[in-house]
């Protein structure tokens, strides 16, 4: 059972308290882009055997969306941080650096 | 004026821990900057609490402060005097953005009390309830069983259940089923 801290209410939530929502950290291309830039934010995704950034929402808790770092084959979970960012804040990284030397996710390391 | 009443009507499954249905009770989702202190002020005017910190609930008789979300506040009060309150916020609030809605009428809420309470709920929702990681004055939305549902402790034998009216039935059952159970010593 997965186990992700909301970073808004601080408590341990539950798996069957969270919603998925996909990926994490995807651009959105919006009417402006090339066709091919477009497929990819539609179609394409990371499908990581290891570490993965994801999106999750807190749906019986606070209802707030945030971003969880994770490995998909051990369910070890690095750390969980507000949707308000671009990228993976350093303290995650130096946390996934920390178990997993030299992994590398889209364009983040 | 139609004659309230409340969803279950104050049943009550009596036992070692009671379920019962707390019957009327004022409810006002507050939705808002919550670090507004003109907001703060008038949260704690209206129910004579301190304002709640992240994860907590300050609860005095019918009246309350409980902490929902980064942007959401819910104000218990006695059944009649929401209307008065909702004024009250509205003209306090004014021209800052904010939502107060009257849901007193969409909720149930339901006291487990007796001497395994705390287990009662730990057996249906996905919530660490040991003593030493939740207490009274901590606030928690969750779920129970099937249906999403907050809880608190009013104190170390008294937990406060609000769910969705229209789930009250089957939260009731289920909390009392809960409790005809027995005692599992979980937490012994």
């Amino acid at each position: 059972m997965l186990t992700l801290k909301c970073p808004y209410c601080g408590v341990d939530a539950d798996e069957t308290d969270l919603h998925a929502g996909g990926e994490a950290h995807l651009t959105r291309e919006g009417p402006g882009a090339s066709d091919d830039a477009f497929e990819d934010y539609l179609f394409m995704r990371e499908n990581p055997k290891g570490v993965h950034f994801e999106r999750w929402r807190h749906a019986y808790g606070c209802g707030k969306w945030f971003l969880a770092a994770r490995c998909t084959t051990t369910l070890q979970v690095f750390g969980t941080y507000p949707a308000q960012t671009l990228e993976p804040p350093q303290d995650i990284k130096d946390a996934i650096s920390a178990q997993r030397p030299g992994w590398s996710w889209g364009n983040f390391k | 004026m139609s004659n309230a009443v409340s969803a279950l009507n104050g049943k009550i499954a009596p036992g070692e821990v009671t379920i019962s249905e707390a019957g009327l009770r004022g409810m006002i989702t507050l939705r808002g900057d919550l670090a507004f202190s003109k907001l703060k002020s008038i949260c704690t005017g209206l129910t004579g609490v301190d304002f709640p910190t992240n994860g907590q609930a300050n609860c005095v008789g019918e009246k309350g402060l409980c902490w929902m979300s980064p942007d959401e506040v819910l104000i218990l009060l006695p059944y009649a005097e929401v209307d008065a309150a909702l004024d009250t916020i509205a003209k306090g609030m004014k021209k800052k953005h904010h939502l107060a809605e009257n849901v007193s009428d969409a909720r149930a809420l339901i006291t487990v009390e007796g001497a395994f309470s705390r287990e009662v709920i730990a057996k249906l929702a996905p919530v660490d309830l040991h003593p030493e990681a939740f207490q009274p004055g901590d606030f928690r939305r969750s779920h129970i069983g099937q249906v999403a549902a907050a809880f608190w402790m009013r104190d170390a034998d008294t937990i406060e259940v609000i769910c969705f009216r229209s789930v009250a039935d089957y939260a009731f059952d289920l909390l009392a089923m809960s409790a005809k159970a027995g005692p599992v010593g979980l937490f012994d």
